[in-house]
């Protein structure tokens, strides 16, 4: 059994001597060319004119493209076809691609692209939340809103009513391998691309467009990515479509790579967002009512930005059982890079909004705040289930003051809530109880520090939130001698897709791993595939393969029936054998005999999710299949003249399901921990008053380092198996514990809260300077 | 200029421009691409490459900002050159495959050769290490789990080979193959790689001073940490280029009695090396400059010279009284080092002088340096304050404080310093004479922090001095859990 080891990744011997190969190292044929383009400088305007004689004349420069150039300027856009390839003459944000140079080198096309005169005539940008709410600047004509309840007679009746506003900023990527694609003309027109992409399907369609092409002269390979992180989802598109319309023109291979400088300026971020909230409570600090606003600056295209909105709102409520509930989301045009993807998808922002919330309420109420977060939990599913071995079983106890609905505000019945036993459980084994005195008693002796603890959940929804993505294909080949060699349209990026999915078909035909042969994804092979992304990888990949090798298993075991005297669904595929009764064939035997029977041993496989249902316009139904869980304890300690930070410790216990593979799984956990804690402390994007972004390199962006991580770092799995009949009751893991990081935001906000008697107000990135303004707050400086 | 170097055991022979990167070399000449670019600034760690002297020091370096003439006479090894040569992977390859190191596998071959310079070099210190090796995904916890458990395993042969190879490697033309395509058959300088006029090396001070006096207007390329960034980010032409690593006698630090002398060509690893007694908080200080790569490659006059506003040797070196010592042909001259920084920009230095050397007297440790960050390793600093106070029955006999990062240089805090001298060593002298920051310090707002917040961690750090001179615990990286 392959299904639940923890096998390491599959090119890990690959990664340590470096030859896994990425897009940039792939050998091109001598005559390839290298792109690059040539950057707005502005932030809003119109191009007067633009001299490019001194690019086109510098060394080793093949041609100049500009929108003029084009009947149609290509188009880049994920959904709104809002995104030319080139300005078309105008010009929405700083770092806008104006240009394109076409070169002998990387090299000789990025120093070209600098030559350019420019004359642009600048308008007044618009940059901040008031400044694009006063303009109307928004996408979609007003407002979303969802609603649950009477939420305003709820702030009328409530014991205590508090306000407050929370801004989180943006986060940069920082996949280590920048974007880059590479296109290779084929005869007859047609063009095969090579791309840092986790929506292979979307190149495809996107490059096909810019070239006049039906999809299926069109082909994108994708062995692997260097991070992803929701960056590559649809920020790809302008190198792939850059390289095919070079490559198309030219006759030549074309590639394309940013240089890190460009890659921040030119491609989107996390949407950074400021979150009012107006939230009404009894006495036990119960929640009432809860009215939220949220406004993000979704920068100057649509990109992603309506379902990202739409996920923060559906992680408005996080783990919380809100009786009255209204969100309203404000989507905002701004001249900004076109905020994206990124793990979590819009959900982290809604989610800190909450615990946000929770902080405030306990604060007010001079309880602990884990005590208001176990107070409005969702109710408890009753029994867990149990049929997979191993399983423990949790019988929630319910102490249940007040009913609860148990709906979501989107009108969703959360079924699977398990935070109540494993928030106990992580308590337990973290000793927060203890620890939290011992942190009073520290605090109260300690001049110059203090330390602050918090333990935050999370709950959050598995499912592509538009329906229809949640679908995926398969196509797996048994060979002569046995090997098999499986695809499927989920991309790995690192987060382990490839092998679990491996595991999954070495299951299903009962043989060892050396038998399987993963191979790149590859739109020729399976097609109409979603992006990887939403967690979704696993659960449809490894479905979709499931289905395949179940197709192929079942013909075997046809062919091999007669042979071991049982019927074919009493055979079992074990230990590289078919077995039945007391007879048993060599799997190798059995592809031998069915070859030899004229059987298919070649299936694609398919798999959608079942029993969901969205109307994101009424914001109403079943989004989700399910939901992941997890909780952080995490404590800090802050340096009150400074405002400096450090992680101590975290303890986190986080729900896999039954984990395909917990090593792999621990690895998200692990990372989504540090970079979820990176948003909320040291990654600080900053753009200046005239929209420029300052921080765009590793330099002045700082993600964590390794010492930042938490130096005592606990992290185990909650052993229970997935509700939903996902692949092997396994479940997401790619995004949920992103959110993990939360604690960390919100121990800072308790360290500062022990710096004096008012609300901290702490606003995030927590850097030290913020830190130090909410230990100013806290002693009513 | 042909340069000539050892790669991954074997010699080889590159005729290069002075300001091709290895990096490129590496991937568009030699096809060997698992030293990846992540950033192309050596802050990322993604190329991190091996390099070992002639006399057997090996080194981490980031091979993006490492121009090729800096290599000749060296031992290069690459990622590839990691596992031995019959493919058995090296402690560190195989601890990072058992323990889940790799994810998306990019930043690995980075940390890879930063992991097996720090095991053969025997150090433990695996945040230190790695502080310039970043990764997005793993959240590093695997990482060190993986370089704890290499630690106990003996160094393979194949990693010490280079030392011994070198001195012995003849460079006799017949074992040397070709550095790949001649860097020349890509193109008509399609690249644009600076002058073409090959670089003068110079072996010493003397022949230095002689050839700038001559080049007045050259570049001068110490460690490249910085310039490296002009070409690789400016895409500058940086005209005529003299590489300094050879002038052996720019290199070093002698002690005597009473002063210390530090050649300019002395890595900032060497000096926080050599400070770690003497002045622990200056030693410090160094760990958190840039990362293990940068301060091996980085030199102290490079951090004098180019002026930075921030700089974090400096204050230190201002605070401990340091001289600076310039050349010019055969004419020298000593300065106070706060003198050298005259404005943003700006630094009291003649056309074809150089800094030669910088000197400080030997005193009693009573430095204390604070580095204020938006990260804590591998960050330029917000605020970077250094502070040498002499107290003697309870009063303030002698201060030199210095700042980085709070105006256009790093700039001594000379009316602090006047409030404090003289006056008891009490928290009033401190709070009165953290009022007198305003009168020299007008510091500006930027990206790392704003000008408000820059004044008041100043000030706050006169006070951490003092709390720390009474015992208090002051630091939040000394605090567990």
């Amino acid at each position: 059994m392959s299904a639940h080891d923890s096998l390491p990744h599959d090119a890990a011997r690959l990664h340590v001597t470096g030859r896994a190969r990425y897009v940039d190292d792939i050998p091109t044929p001598a005559d390839c060319l290298h792109l690059a383009f040539g950057l707005s400088p502005i932030a809003r305007g119109t191009i007067t004119a633009m001299d490019l004689s001194a690019v086109r004349s510098a060394p080793g420069v093949v041609a100049v493209l500009t929108g003029q150039d084009f009947d149609t300027i290509p188009d880049c856009a994920p959904a709104a076809h809002d995104e030319p390839l080139l300005s078309d003459g105008t010009v929405h944000y700083a770092g806008q691609p104006l240009f394109l140079v076409i070169a002998h080198s990387h090299l000789a096309a990025r120093k070209a692209a600098k030559l350019a005169r420019l004359d642009l005539a600048e308008e007044t940008p618009i940059l901040g939340v008031e400044e694009a709410l006063a303009a109307n600047a928004r996408f979609e004509d007003g407002p979303r809103i969802y609603a649950k309840g009477d939420v305003d007679a709820a702030l009328a009746t409530a014991t205590h009513v508090i306000t407050g506003q929370i801004s989180l900023g943006g986060q940069e990527h920082f996949y280590l391998e920048g974007q880059a694609a590479l296109a290779l003309p084929q005869d007859n027109g047609d063009m095969v691309i090579h791309a840092s992409t986790q929506h292979p399907t979307e190149i495809q369609h996107k490059v096909a467009d810019a070239l006049g092409l039906p999809m299926h002269a069109v082909r994108v390979e994708v062995r692997r990515m260097g991070g992803g992180f929701g960056g590559k989802e649809s920020q790809g598109n302008a190198l792939a479509i850059a390289c095919a319309v070079a490559a198309a023109r030219t006759g030549r291979p074309a590639k394309m790579r940013y240089d890190r400088d460009d890659d921040f300026l030119i491609t989107g971020k996390r949407h950074d967002i400021v979150i009012a909230y107006k939230v009404g409570i009894d006495q036990t600090g119960r929640v009432l009512g809860l009215d939220f606003i949220h406004a993000l600056r979704c920068g100057w295209s649509m990109d992603l930005s309506l379902p990202v909105a739409d996920r923060a709102m559906l992680h408005a409520d996080n783990a919380y059982d809100l009786p009255a509930a209204r969100i309203t989301s404000h989507r905002l045009r701004t001249n900004h890079q076109s905020a994206t993807a990124f793990r979590g998808f819009g959900g982290p922002q809604g989610m800190v909004g909450i615990e946000r919330v929770m902080d405030h309420i306990a604060h007010h109420l001079g309880r602990d705040p884990l005590e208001i977060r176990r107070l409005n939990y969702y109710p408890e599913a009753r029994v867990a289930r149990t049929e997979a071995s191993g399983g423990s079983i949790y019988e929630a106890k319910m102490a249940e003051a007040t009913p609860r609905s148990g709906v979501t505000p989107y009108g969703m019945e959360v079924r699977d809530f398990i935070l109540h036993g494993l928030t106990e459980r992580l308590a337990q084994s973290c000793d927060y109880a203890g620890r939290r005195e011992a942190i009073a008693a520290w605090n109260a002796q300690s001049p110059m520090m203090r330390r602050g603890i918090a333990l935050s959940p999370v709950k959050f929804g598995i499912s592509f939130t538009l329906t229809h993505l949640n679908q995926a294909g398969a196509l797996v080949h048994v060979y002569q001698d046995g090997s098999i060699q499986i695809n499927h349209g989920g991309t790995e990026m690192g987060q382990g897709l490839f092998q679990k999915v491996a595991q999954v078909a070495a299951s299903r035909f009962g043989v060892g791993m050396d038998k399987i042969k993963i191979t790149a994804t590859d739109t020729g092979k399976v097609p109409n595939t979603s992006a990887t992304a939403a967690s979704s990888g696993t659960d449809l990949n490894g479905m979709a393969v499931q289905a395949a090798c179940d197709a192929i298993r079942d013909r075997m075991a046809e062919v091999a029936a007669p042979h071991l005297q049982a019927a074919p669904s009493e055979i079992v595929f074990a230990d590289g054998m078919l077995r039945a009764g007391g007879g048993e064939m060599p799997f190798a035997t059995a592809v031998a005999k069915a070859y030899a029977a004229r059987v298919s041993l070649s299936a694609t496989g398919f798999y959608k999710t079942p029993d969901i249902a969205w109307d994101r316009i009424a914001g109403q139904g079943q989004p989700f299949f399910y939901f992941a869980y997890g909780a952080a304890c995490t404590e800090v300690v802050i340096d009150t003249a400074t405002g400096e930070n450090r992680i101590l410790r975290t303890d986190i216990l986080h729900d896999a399901g039954a984990s395909l593979n917990p090593a792999l799984d621990i690895g998200q956990v692990e990372g989504g921990f540090v970079q979820g804690a990176g948003w909320l402390t040291t990654e600080e994007l900053v753009w200046d008053d005239q929209g420029r972004l300052r921080t765009h390199a590793p330099a002045t962006y700082k993600i964590p380092a390794c010492s930042d991580r938490p130096p005592v770092f606990n992290v185990a799995l909650w052993d229970e198996p997935n509700r939903a009949e996902t692949v092997y009751r396994s479940k997401a893991v790619g995004e949920p514990p992103f959110m993990l990081g939360i604690s960390v935001l919100m121990a800072l906000s308790d360290a500062c809260a022990a710096c004096g008697p008012h609300y901290p107000d702490l606003q995030a990135p927590a850097t030290a300077e913020a830190v130090l303004a909410a230990i100013d707050r806290a002693r009513g400086a | 200029m042909t340069i000539r170097f050892l790669l991954n055991g074997e010699p080889v022979e590159v005729d290069a421009p002075p300001t091709a990167t290895l990096l490129d070399w590496l991937r568009e000449q030699r096809r060997l691409t698992g030293t990846k670019e992540g950033c192309n600034e050596g802050d990322c760690g993604a190329c991190t490459v091996m390099v070992t002297d002639p006399d057997g020091t090996a080194r981490a370096l980031n091979a993006c900002i490492l121009f090729l003439p800096q290599l000749d006479g060296r031992a290069l090894r690459t990622v590839e050159g990691i596992a031995g040569p019959d493919g058995t992977l090296h402690p560190v390859q195989q601890a990072m495959v058992e323990h889940h190191g790799s994810q998306c596998g990019f930043c690995t071959p980075g940390f890879v050769v930063s992991m097996a310079v720090a095991h053969l070099n025997g150090r433990r210190d695996h945040d230190d290490q790695l502080a310039g090796n970043l990764c997005r995904c793993t959240g590093y916890a695997p990482i060190i789990r993986a370089a704890e458990a290499a630690t106990t395993a003996p160094v393979p042969d194949w990693m010490r080979s280079d030392a011994k190879g070198l001195p012995s490697a003849s460079f006799s033309v017949s074992q040397i193959s070709s550095g790949g395509r001649h860097w020349s058959a890509i193109g008509p300088s399609d690249n644009g790689d600076g002058g073409r006029q090959p670089p003068t090396c110079p072996t010493s001070s003397d022949e230095l001073a002689a050839w700038y006096l001559d080049n007045p207007e050259a570049t001068l390329i110490a460690g490249a940490t910085d310039v490296g960034l002009w070409v690789t980010k400016g895409l500058r032409d940086l005209g005529p280029v003299a590489f300094l690593n050879k002038c052996a006698d720019l290199r070093g630090i002698v002690a005597d009695d009473e002063t210390i002398h530090i050649g300019a060509m002395t890595s900032i690893a060497d000096l926080g090396t050599f400070f770690a007694d003497r002045h622990p908080s200056f030693a410090e200080l160094i760990r958190r400059y840039g990362s293990a790569q940068v301060r091996n490659a980085a030199t102290i006059g490079g951090n004098i010279a180019n002026g930075s506003p921030i700089g974090d040797s400096p204050p230190a070196l201002i605070a401990l009284g340091a001289k600076l010592h310039l050349r010019r042909g055969d004419e020298r001259r000593d300065i106070a080092l706060e003198d050298f920084f005259l404005a943003y920009g700006r630094q009291d230095r003649q056309k074809g002088e150089f800094v030669a050397a910088v000197s400080l007297p030997v005193q009693p440790d009573h430095l204390r340096c604070y580095k204020l960050s938006k990260r804590f390793d591998q960050d330029i600093s917000a605020v970077c304050g250094a502070f040498n106070l002499t107290i003697d029955d309870g009063m303030v006999t002698s201060a030199r404080i210095a700042f980085g990062g709070m105006a256009g240089t790093a700039k001594r805090a000379l009316a602090v310093e006047t409030a404090l001298i003289g006056q008891p060593w009490t928290e009033v002298t401190v709070i009165a004479a953290q009022s007198t920051f305003a009168t020299d310090f007008t510091p500006l707002s930027d990206m790392r922090a704003s000008a408000s917040y820059r004044l008041r961690c100043a000030q706050a750090m006169l006070m951490r001095y003092f709390h720390e001179s009474r015992g208090e615990l002051v630091n939040v990286l000394e605090v567990r859990s």
